[in-house]
């Protein structure tokens, strides 16, 4: 028998499901069916992005076959960053970040956010035609999306599994924002570089009070790669599209390759070199199978990590997700680095 | 009728009492190595892992390479072209297959450290069955290794499997790279949860 209170409830829970149709819209894995929900733009402007949130721009930007890409982060008020493991950051739960992604108009735009039982959550967002709307992409991703302005005319919205791959391979399942990547000391030859304005770095998040426990030492001197201005770039470019699975503590540590960048320690350059110059591959190219280094000093055609890069054949590409198109650039800049090794 | 109410918890008492007893039985402490080893011997792993040889009772699985892949030394031709709907060609050692994704060889399961899973930890291999992409992260593992139904089993059970291909005797063959798609019979991979 219903008590006067329950059909009150009853009542009210109708109104709202019917007069705020979004409200209730959320998926399975409890993220907003639509990105204007996520609270990175002002309203339902899509366009004007919430002032709260801080753009930022890596400076060993991931290779996404040429889409412009725009980041931003955003932080509960009143929360920051533990940076006391300068390579491993301990983010707030709550912690927002958005990647979008476009070929001539927006295509996607990929979301991460730090739940409450601090897990993290991975979604991505489509954006229509039009640009009115960007809603929440099937957890399986979508193959081939038409988009005109792409390579090859069609873009991959990555599965849940995908984006986990590449994210929970590293330390913190955050890339991209970094001490590294934020360093205010940017390298000048790091392909594809660019800069959003007002982006953030470590010494803003730091005089803002956004993170703490930061080694006064990476204030005084921003952390950078050692070596010549080809090697830096070269083994930044590395880190930046290759170190968030190949490195020695996550789940492909048992390769024994490291082409990840520490900067807590400063051998870390090292590492990565030993681990490839010289060394056997297990990997053989069909294309070059005499080739055996997984970097023959002097010889980029012998190497076998410079070939995968510069191969998209499902069966040897290299990186094996995220890109169809091989990053010529990236390609130029390793090969003048491994022929530059030895002289 | 309370005489009755007290010989009815009488009998389930015993009846619980007895039944903790059998349980203590025949549980025992669970031991991943022999549950792996179950799934493994009942889920179809040795019929395309464990290389065939021919006997006088006709084929039979080579026990002494058992879950070591496609045997190094037999070097497979190029593979005929499909005709009409038979698509799929089968290496006599049942661990060579040809079809629209290209050739494929099947693994080295065992724990060689230099060719088979030695290096491997069981989060590597759990993950690689439930992307179906190799470590987890790398490139598509190739067909008719039935990815969509093996992803289904538990984490726990997935874990025996690995616990068990761990304790095998370590066999070195290093397996050939899968061979890519002959351009006319090429074809889309079917990718995991398509």
């Amino acid at each position: 028998m219903f008590h006067r209170f329950h059909i009150c409830l009853l009542t009210l829970t109708l109104a709202v499901a019917c007069y705020s149709p979004r409200l209730l819209a959320q998926d399975t894995r409890g993220l907003p069916m639509h990105l204007g929900d996520t609270g990175l733009y002002v309203g339902s402007s899509l366009s004007q992005v919430n002032p709260d949130v801080l753009p930022f721009s890596p400076q060993y930007a991931l290779w996404s076959d040429g889409a412009a890409k725009r980041r931003w982060i955003w932080l509960p008020p009143g929360t920051s960053i533990d940076a006391s493991s300068p390579d491993a950051w301990d983010f707030p739960i709550g912690t927002k970040l958005w990647k979008e992604f476009a070929h001539g108009r927006a295509l996607e735009t990929r979301y991460l956010e730090r739940a409450a039982d601090g897990a993290w959550r991975f979604g991505s967002y489509v954006w229509s035609a039009d640009g009115k709307d960007a809603v929440l992409a099937p957890a399986e991703g979508i193959r081939e999306l038409a988009a005109p302005n792409s390579p090859d005319a069609s873009y991959t919205i990555p599965s849940e599994e995908d984006c986990r791959a590449c994210h929970e391979g590293a330390p913190v399942p955050v890339l991209g924002f970094s001490a590294l990547q934020l360093s205010p000391d940017r390298d000048p030859l790091a392909p594809h570089a660019d800069r959003q304005t007002n982006a953030v770095d470590l010494r803003s998040l730091t005089s803002r009070g956004l993170i703490r426990n930061l080694p006064p030492e990476l204030l005084a001197h921003p952390p950078r790669i050692a070596g010549d201005p080809t090697e830096r770039a070269a083994l930044g470019y590395l880190h930046g599209n290759c170190g968030n699975c190949h490195n020695n503590e996550g789940p492909l540590a048992v390769l024994d390759m490291t082409l990840a960048q520490r900067v807590a320690a400063p051998s870390a350059s090292n590492a990565v070199l030993s681990s490839i110059v010289g060394v056997q591959s297990q990997f053989r190219s069909p294309d070059a199978p005499a080739a055996e280094a997984r970097i023959a000093p002097g010889h980029q055609d012998a190497s076998v990590l410079a070939l995968r890069m510069n191969s998209r054949d499902p069966l040897q590409q290299m990186p094996p997700l995220g890109t169809s198109a091989v990053d010529a650039e990236a390609v130029a800049l390793l090969s003048r680095w491994i022929e530059g090794l030895n002289k | 009728m309370k005489t009755l109410k007290f010989f009815v918890f009488f009998v389930l008492v015993v009846t619980a009492s007895f039944a903790r007893a059998d349980e203590a039985v025949s549980a025992g402490p669970y031991d991943p190595v022999a549950r792996g080893k179950y799934l493994v011997s009942t889920s179809g792993c040795h019929d395309c892992h464990t290389p065939f040889k021919m006997t006088d009772k006709g084929p039979a699985p080579d026990m002494e390479r058992a879950l070591s892949g496609h045997p190094e030394q037999f070097v497979m031709p190029p593979a005929p072209a499909p005709t009409g709907p038979w698509l799929v060609s089968i290496a006599a050692t049942n661990t060579a297959f040809a079809g629209p994704w290209g050739v494929s060889f099947t693994a080295n399961l065992t724990p060689d450290k230099e060719t088979g899973l030695g290096k491997w930890t069981a989060q590597t291999f759990t993950e690689t069955i439930r992307t179906g992409r190799h470590l987890g992260r790398g490139r598509q593992i190739l067909p008719p290794m039935p990815i969509p139904v093996y992803r289904n089993f538990t984490d726990e059970d997935l874990a025996a499997v690995f616990a068990y291909l761990q304790s095998i005797p370590a066999v070195k063959n290093k397996v050939p790279a899968p061979r890519p798609p002959v351009p006319a019979t090429a074809a889309v991979v079917p990718q995991p949860g398509s």
